[in-house]
């Protein structure tokens, strides 16, 4: 259900009835994506060598504060970001996925350097190739470890995308999913 | 905890009634999973808890395993300098200073004066910012957060000092076999002092802030401590091993580099727990900055490259201009440096301790096998026994101050 | 003083000490037979004149394709008189049993677990012989020459990536 394609952009002329927003919709949609963009708890899921930059880019010169992305919450459960930093192993892979699945709507998912994005380097038995194998990505920022005004880049583009997105105030599954009452 | 404190636990007044009488405790597994903030890399701790005491713990590594030394096999002798960059990757030409050290080594080559000076000069450089990022973190986990913004100002200077020399704030990719990839700029050795200042202004910034603090006594001093003993048997290197009370440090005891003309200081600690390790570190940092102003006054002109066309690339006007250029050129790149058949071990004091390469060769292009002695193993193997009936709060400044760094000890 | 140290463990074992030569760069190298190799490190250790004190690095290579297949190697050193020794035990694929010196120096503990998950050398009379950077489901030792490169053993079933181009295959195929 959270999959990153039923997460669509709103898209620009509507076709088909669902899909419309009415003026009071759309108004709401951009509010709530003004309020969820600017207030991203990241869950940093740090492996290896980008959770150095990770630290540089909290830090004060690269202030991640500025865009409201401050306060790592390291429980899934109150976070809404989480951000892949560094390498994910096969044998990382499962906890990752667990972590994924245990965070509730809506929720995204950056992929922090190029171990992330597409395994780096490491294209060897221990390595997945790419977190996107395992979970749905939004944004990939490639780099061995990415500068970090490349980082800032990357949450830049998610809030772009945040914004773009169709947001509810009620977020109801569709009929027939499992769970529904 | 105080006397009085300690008098009334080992005394207990007996019980009244039942509602006075002691519960019978219950072991608690807990896990300290593999994405923990407090776990560097991905590292899982199971802690079996009696109260609040460790009874046991049981460590569980692999969570980062890369495939460091099968990758490394089936690329050649100088692909393998991005993958020892990401070893320790906190200080990276530290890992490609070793590695290609163990390559000359074998190769039986010998590096230019220049470049074993500047090969000193950026592993300091790399030293320190390991140092501070080890104070930060520490500082950061003990909730103290000023301290962690103060390391990373630190360490930022010191990372736009390498970005200028190295062409990466974090993994370089410096050494070369045969000498360094790139000069100093022009200019690079005034902002250096100048950086250095700046480095020793904020860590006594964060030594104020620290050292004689009440809070962190506490929570440092005869926490996580280790026997001389103990340590040297664990093989523990490095200021772990001296803040125990063993003065064995490899620049001093076998000198590599030209760390036998350079004067400087080795601290040696006495009780083996968190506070001197954690001293050690900011004692390290002073003496660092001594070794980089004697690298700059020392260092003498020269080649920064060793002439050998075997093992490193010519300079391109030779290889559009002559032929053995050319030919040179396109054996090294398709083929790989030929390092000679044999195998060697060799070792450097990284900034965590000695960190060893025992490289394998078959003659060829790639290397046969590639062996890294990863100094944080050691201690992180001894932290079950370190921690053997301390807090489950004891755990987190011992897991900072032995400065596991997950990139190293998981290859 | 390193070829001193190698040959006092050659008078002290003649027999279980043998080929001692001298390697690149001055490394006093011997290889040791691979049933004798706990009371030479005992010796190693507790002999004061070569006080090799401290926990050694253990690793193998595998040369696939002679006999023996596996070279266990030993990287002793000393606090105390500052010299290096290498010892190199030769196991056969046939019976890649060694005994294990974690009773001489606790810190060898994990380097053994590391050569018997990477490449298969099992010790006897290890506390914990489990694997260590792999998880419990793998299967195969991943160092060895024979192991391929790529070959991949997912824990969770991997999502199907459509849209982007994906290099070399799949999970589970090299």
């Amino acid at each position: 259900m959270s999959d990153a394609a039923d997460l669509d952009l709103v898209p620009a002329i509507a076709t088909r009835r669902e899909d419309a927003l009415s003026g009071l919709s759309r108004m709401v949609s951009q509010g709530l994506g003004w309020a969820r963009k600017f207030s991203l708890f990241q869950y940093p899921f740090v492996t290896a060598c980008c959770g150095m930059e990770f630290m540089a880019v909290a830090s004060a010169r690269y202030d991640l504060d500025r865009f409201g992305a401050a306060l790592p919450r390291f429980s899934p459960r109150q976070a809404d970001l989480l951000m892949v930093v560094g390498t994910v192993n096969c044998k990382q892979a499962p906890i990752l996925k667990r972590i994924h699945d245990s965070m509730a709507d809506p929720k995204w998912v950056i992929a922090f350097g190029v171990c992330a994005s597409s395994g780096g380097f490491y294209d060897n038995y221990a390595t997945v190739q790419g977190i996107d194998r395992v979970i749905p990505v939004d944004v990939y920022i490639p780099g061995c470890p990415p500068r970090p005004e490349q980082v800032l880049d990357g949450i830049l583009l998610l809030q772009k995308k945040i914004q773009a997105q169709p947001h509810k105030l009620i977020d109801r599954l569709p009929p027939g999913q499992p769970g529904q009452g | 905890m105080s006397k009085e404190t300690e008098q009334i636990l080992q005394n207990p007044a007996p019980p009244a009634d039942a509602l006075d009488a002691p519960f019978p405790s219950k072991r608690m597994h807990v896990n300290l999973g593999p994405s923990h903030p407090a776990m560097h890399g991905t590292v899982r701790a199971v802690v079996e808890l009696d109260g609040e005491n460790i009874d046991s713990m049981k460590l569980d590594i692999g969570f980062l395993h890369r495939g460091f030394e099968k990758s490394c096999e089936n690329v050649t002798w100088t692909q393998v300098f991005p993958y020892t960059d990401r070893l320790n990757y906190v200080s990276s030409i530290m890992n490609n200073v070793g590695y290609s050290l163990a390559v000359e080594k074998l190769c039986r080559l010998e590096v230019p004066e220049r470049a074993k000076y500047l090969r000193v000069l950026t592993s300091e450089l790399h030293r320190m910012s390991d140092h501070l990022t080890l104070v930060g973190a520490m500082g950061l986990e003990l909730g103290a957060m000023t301290v962690l913004i103060y390391c990373m100002e630190a360490r930022d200077i010191l990372w736009d000092r390498l970005t200028e020399i190295a062409g990466a704030r974090l993994t370089s990719n410096y050494a070369r076999i045969g000498g360094v990839a790139r000069d100093m700029p022009d200019g690079w050795q005034d902002k250096v002092e100048r950086t250095l200042v700046r480095v020793a202004g904020l860590r006594d910034e964060v030594d104020k802030l620290l050292t004689r603090n009440r809070i962190v006594m506490d929570r440092l001093v005869a926490t996580g401590r280790i026997s001389r003993a103990d340590a040297i048997d664990y093989g523990f290197t490095g200021p772990c091993l001296r803040a125990a009370g063993e003065p064995y440090d490899i620049r001093k005891a076998s000198p590599y580099l030209v760390y036998d003309r350079l004067d400087f200081d080795v601290p040696v600690g006495s009780n083996g727990d968190n506070f001197d390790r954690y001293l050690m570190r900011l004692e390290e940092l002073k003496q660092s900055e001594r070794i980089v102003r004697q690298c700059f006054e020392q260092i003498p002109p020269g080649d920064i490259v060793v002439e050998d066309y075997r093992y490193v690339m010519p300079p391109k006007p030779q290889v559009y201009g002559t032929i053995e250029g050319a030919m040179a050129h396109f054996k090294i790149v398709m083929e790989g440096i030929q390092v000679p058949a044999g195998e060697a071990y060799s070792c450097t004091e990284a900034a965590n301790g000695e960190l060893g390469f025992y490289l394998v060769s078959d003659g060829g292009g790639r290397p046969y096998k590639i062996g890294v002695r990863a100094p944080g193993w050691n201690m992180l193997m001894a932290l079950p026994a370190m921690l053997q009936g301390e807090l489950l709060a004891d755990l987190i400044p011992t897991f900072d101050t032995i400065n596991m760094i997950g990139g190293e000890v998981e290859q | 003083m390193s070829k001193a140290a190698i040959q006092r463990l050659k008078e002290r074992f003649p027999d279980a000490v043998t080929d001692p030569y001298e390697g690149v760069g001055g490394d006093a190298v011997a290889m040791v037979r691979k049933d004798r190799v706990r009371e030479v490190c005992r010796f190693a250790k507790d002999d004061p004149a070569l006080a090799f004190n401290l926990a050694p690095y253990i690793t193998a290579v595998d040369f696939l394709g002679s006999d023996p297949r596996f070279d266990l190697v030993y990287q002793l050193s000393s606090t105390v008189h500052g010299h290096r020794v290498r010892l190199r035990v030769g196991v056969p694929a046939a019976d890649p049993r060694v005994p294990s010196v974690v009773e001489v120096w606790k810190g060898a503990d994990w380097y053994e677990r590391y050569c018997w998950d990477m490449y298969g050398i099992r010790f006897d009379g290890h506390p914990d012989p489990r694997r260590l950077y792999m998880y419990e489901e793998f299967v195969g030792h991943p160092l060895r020459k024979d192991y391929s490169l790529r070959g991949r053993q997912p824990l969770i079933p991997e999502r199907v990536v459509d849209e982007a181009f994906r290099g070399p295959g799949p999970a589970g195929r090299d």
